[in-house]
């Protein structure tokens, strides 16, 4: 794969000026926390989005947009489902910037625009799995994680990627709350391992239903790893870090024995206070909306040699 | 009467709620409503729960036995609530497959301390009225103090319900322990009284 880099190619060069002129609008509509922006639905994008690499034919029904936005965990603006809709619009995503560090040929910090600007978006519909056995299903729009990682070039000691989550009080009441009540420790951490982390379903989304990011969905970037439990997809990115060895992340930190680094969806294995052998379905609907929970989410031909040979009841 | 209406406002609220997510309002129950319905039945359940035990100690404590007369109404509809969270959670949650009702209740330690409640709460709810009473006689007392047994065990089902935030354990749990913690210094002082009572007596 070409390793595109920043330094000789300049996006202006290999980008026609009203793509670019159309990005710029997309990411200050973004800013200006807008959705259904005209820019997205423009022939630009479609003509980018390729039919979904590895995205398995869908049969299964989107969640409507308004659940998909409504229904969230992000800590950061509350425990409740209900509240990050609530709070987060008072989030700044612009400016917006992520810190490079660790085991990479090129850290330092780059601004949103610098992480986007040279990739292709592309739409996966995935199901998302929340480790609380509810589901939804998304059409994300993103870029694969590892064309990102790539660019960064990650040395021969990069085993793992550690995602850092923004740390901002002021902006993020949650974040005010934590402590006695609490056990969860800000800022939010989450981590793969590399090969996860390069594998083609990882993507990083910048938006969804065809529009950008809600904010309570994770805006301006997000981790989108649909084989895993929802609270590996960690939201508004502010530093990704390489690393030799696996990230203490924030819940297998809060409870080492409910939930684990790997977090891989698996009906066999169930949460020690409740069972993950199937899944309420959020499709707004009161009754029949319980289904069986699939191995690594349906995704186990894409993903499930990633860990041949593991103790999936012990690494879970 | 306006006791009645008080308890039986939150169950008229969710009613409407239901209604209104049935007519398409997201907002009614949110996204998952079959857990916000469930979930509103047994926070009721647990109020009313501890609200039972409130009225013997505050009848006490004020020095109003009269107020006692309140406590079957509350806690019949703690009862109700609860049987009601029970019905929601099976119906919806475990979409009424006993093999998975079943399943909880082998390996969910909430579920177990909540059914364990939820049969305590029966005999009770069933022993409930004057006929009752005055058949057990002072065997009445004594069964319905498993009502304390119910109140522990729906704290426990709380606690152990609790993802991250314990607030709702801590406020519930409290609040037992106060009424319980109430209950045992009205015990020891009633035996004081009848130990110093049986020395002077000899």
């Amino acid at each position: 794969m070409l390793i595109k880099r920043r330094a000789t190619i300049q996006p202006s060069e290999i980008t026609p000026e009203a793509v670019y002129r159309s990005r710029r609008r997309f990411l200050g509509t973004a800013a200006a926390g807008l959705l259904a922006t005209p820019a997205f639905a423009a022939g630009w994008l479609g003509e980018k989005i390729p039919s979904g690499l590895g995205n398995p034919e869908f049969d299964e029904a989107l969640t409507p947009f308004d659940l998909a936005s409504s229904h969230n965990n992000y800590y950061e603006f509350g425990t409740d489902k209900s509240d990050p809709a609530r709070h987060a619009h008072g989030l700044t995503i612009d400016p917006w910037s992520v810190e490079v560090v660790g085991e990479v040929g090129k850290p330092g910090v780059y601004t949103l625009e610098d992480i986007l600007r040279p990739h292709d978006f592309e739409e996966r519909v995935y199901r998302l799995r929340c480790v609380e056995a509810w589901s939804m299903v998304i059409p994300w729009i993103g870029i694969p994680l590892q064309a990102v990682l790539r660019r960064f070039e990650p040395t021969g000691d990069a085993k793992y990627v550690e995602f850092t989550t923004l740390y901002r009080p002021s902006e993020m009441p949650g974040q005010r709350a934590s402590g006695f009540f609490s056990s969860i420790d800000f800022p939010y951490v989450e981590g793969l391992r590399i090969d996860e982390a390069m594998h083609p379903l990882a993507i990083l989304a910048v938006g969804m239903y065809g529009q950008v990011l809600p904010k309570q969905n994770g805006a301006p970037l997000r981790l989108v790893v649909p084989w895993k439990y929802g609270f590996k997809s960690i939201k508004g990115i502010v530093k990704i870090r390489l690393t030799e060895t696996e990230p203490k992340t924030t819940w297998n930190l809060s409870a080492p024995r409910e939930y684990g680094f790997y977090a891989n969806v698996n009906p066999e294995v169930n949460h020690p206070r409740w069972s993950q052998a199937n899944e309420r379905r959020l499709d707004g609907s009161f009754f029949g909306n319980r289904i069986d929970t699939r191995m690594f989410n349906g995704y186990a031909d894409e993903v499930a040699s990633l860990y041949s040979g593991m103790n999936l009841r012990r690494y879970y | 009467m306006l006791l009645f209406a008080v308890c039986l406002a939150p169950l008229a609220m969710l009613a409407w709620d239901v209604w209104r997510a049935l007519a398409g309002d997201l907002e009614a129950l949110g996204a998952d409503p079959g857990e916000a319905i469930v979930h509103h039945l047994g926070e009721w359940g647990i109020r009313l729960l501890i609200a039972t035990l409130a009225v013997s100690s505050i009848a006490r404590l004020t020095g109003r036995p009269s107020l006692i007369r309140y406590r079957r109404m509350v806690g019949l509809f703690a009862f109700v609530y609860v049987a009601l969270h029970f019905s929601a959670y099976f119906g919806i949650l475990a979409g009424a497959e006993l093999a998975a009702l079943l399943g909880d209740l082998s390996e969910r330690p909430y579920i177990i301390a909540g059914g364990g409640a939820l049969l305590i709460l029966i005999p009770l709810a069933l022993t409930s009225t004057r006929a009752a009473q005055r058949r057990l006689r002072h065997n009445w007392r004594r069964l319905h103090r498993l009502v304390y047994v119910a109140a522990v065990l729906a704290v426990l089902h709380i606690a152990w319900l609790a993802k991250v935030s314990y607030v709702d354990a801590y406020i519930y749990g409290s609040l037992a322990l106060l009424l319980l913690g109430e209950r045992v210094f009205q015990w020891v002082k009633t035996s004081q009284k009848a130990q110093q009572n049986s020395r002077q007596n000899v």
